[in-house]
């Protein structure tokens, strides 16, 4: 097991924000995804959707001047900006299938090669913690995911299959992962960016999909 | 016109009979009628299915899972059966792994709508959520313009508790914020809704009728949070 250094959560999700365009409207889920919120472009505008209704919240609230009936989808303050609208949860939602919803980020415990990713279940507990995953990952235009490249035990995340009970077949496009960017084509896993000093057999030895290194493929941008 | 106003939180609750389907909103810990759960904790109806977006949390704050640690209820409905971290084991949690209480998985996005739904007095609706999924298993499939859906079906209640920033004497509402989340859903989709009011409940005609997130036919009961009780 080789001990280099791997990248960083910030930088896994600075670098899935990068991807969003001018005028996107972009779910975070709760946990690692929120942190694509730090990553700021002046010269784009994104426009923030929380499934409790919240569409276009700012930053996180600084302490002391929170207002308690706004939070997003991890029930943190976050403050109001011009412009925000609130919907109720089924309108909501209704936004969330209708299409308008450019990119989901989630977290997740497994992506296959096919796209197929699992976030809400484990068997060998009694029941899962669905949310708004399985309605995100099914009608938001594009799934990006970031999670780290294997479990705690080294076990691989990137899957021929899925093992686990899936959130929505067929749905990432695009994985960050604590050793690189990766997009799922017809293809399978493309490594597009490898952390730096990781070459793509080493990646490859902690994965259990194949992967196939881009054609441009290069270090893993930070900015 | 009979005064929809009640004196107190147990008044309103006070008829909820066992085995009714009780609706309770919030998310994020906003919007939650935390004094009228507590009221129908003290009430101590039993055999109650729930219907929330989770089932408890682990802070000391007055939510459903109060009522189920109590044992008054038989069933949840809900979007999360399981806690997001399995160190977070709730009341709900450890009487779940004990079969001690039954519980319905939905998807958030399907949950809110099929309470539209019944509301709407809509049959049932197709959805693409959990198409390909073990949620989907059982459920009537059919593809719609090339695209595989599922049939749900409404979810209807008996009562439903809301909380609301500011009601008028007729029982219109408004919300403030992300504390609309549920309730307006929830607030059409039972026969009998009680409101507890945040801020203030003023006289008829003076809330902007552009400005009704609630129209007040639908609401039954209304309470005003007086200055001892919970406000968050």
């Amino acid at each position: 097991m080789s001990e280099k250094p791997k990248l960083e959560r910030q930088a896994m999700c600075d670098r899935l924000a990068m991807e969003f365009q001018d005028e996107w409207i972009v779910n975070l889920g709760v946990g690692m995804p929120t942190l694509c919120s730090n990553y700021i472009d002046p010269n784009k505008e994104i426009i923030f959707h929380s499934e409790n209704g919240v569409i276009g919240y700012g930053p996180l609230a600084d302490e002391g001047k929170e207002d308690k009936h706004l939070v997003n989808a991890g029930g943190q303050n976050v403050t109001a900006v011009p412009g925000m609208a609130i919907v109720h949860h089924a309108d909501s939602f209704a936004l969330i299938r209708g299409g308008m919803v450019d990119v989901t980020v989630m977290g997740a415990y497994e992506v296959a090669e096919n796209g197929d990713f699992a976030n809400w279940r484990i068997p060998t507990r009694k029941g899962g913690g669905i949310g708004g995953a399985m309605d995100l990952a099914a009608c938001a235009k594009r799934v990006f995911i970031a999670m780290e490249h294997t479990t705690r035990e080294g076990n691989p995340r990137l899957l021929k299959k899925c093992n686990l009970p899936v959130t929505a077949p067929s749905a990432v496009k695009l994985l960050a992962t604590d050793l690189g960017l990766f997009e799922i084509t017809s293809d399978g896993f493309i490594l597009k960016e490898y952390a730096p000093g990781w070459t793509l057999e080493e990646i490859q030895a902690q994965t259990e999909a194949e992967l196939t290194l881009s054609s441009d493929a290069q270090e893993f941008r930070f900015r | 016109m009979k005064s929809k106003i009640y004196d107190s939180f147990d008044h309103a609750v006070s008829d909820i009979p066992d085995g009714s389907t009780v609706m309770s909103p919030g998310f994020g810990q906003v919007g939650v009628p935390r004094n009228l759960l507590a009221a129908l904790n003290r009430q101590g109806a039993k055999q109650l299915t729930a219907v929330s977006n989770n089932a408890g949390t682990l802070d000391d704050k007055i939510d459903i899972g109060t009522l189920i640690e109590a044992g008054q209820v038989k069933k949840m409905i809900c979007a999360f059966t399981a806690p997001t971290h399995p160190s977070q084991v709730t009341p709900f949690v450890r009487m779940y792994n004990n079969d001690e209480i039954d519980a319905e998985l939905v998807p958030q996005g399907t949950l809110a709508e099929r309470m539209r739904a019944a509301s709407a007095g809509i049959g049932g609706f197709y959805t693409p959520t959990s198409v390909g999924t073990e949620l989907a298993e059982g459920k009537e499939h059919r593809e719609i313009n090339g695209r595989m859906h599922v049939l749900e079906y409404p979810l209807p209640g008996d009562f439903a508790l809301i909380r609301a920033w500011r009601a008028d004497t007729f029982g219109n509402l408004q919300f403030r914020m992300a504390q609309r989340n549920f309730n307006p859903i929830m607030a059409t989709a039972a026969a009998v809704t009680i409101v507890e009011i945040e801020d203030k409940i003023v006289e008829v005609g003076e809330l902007d009728p552009d400005h009704i997130h609630v129209p007040g036919v639908y609401v039954n009961r209304l309470v005003k949070i007086p200055s001892d009780g919970i406000f968050e």
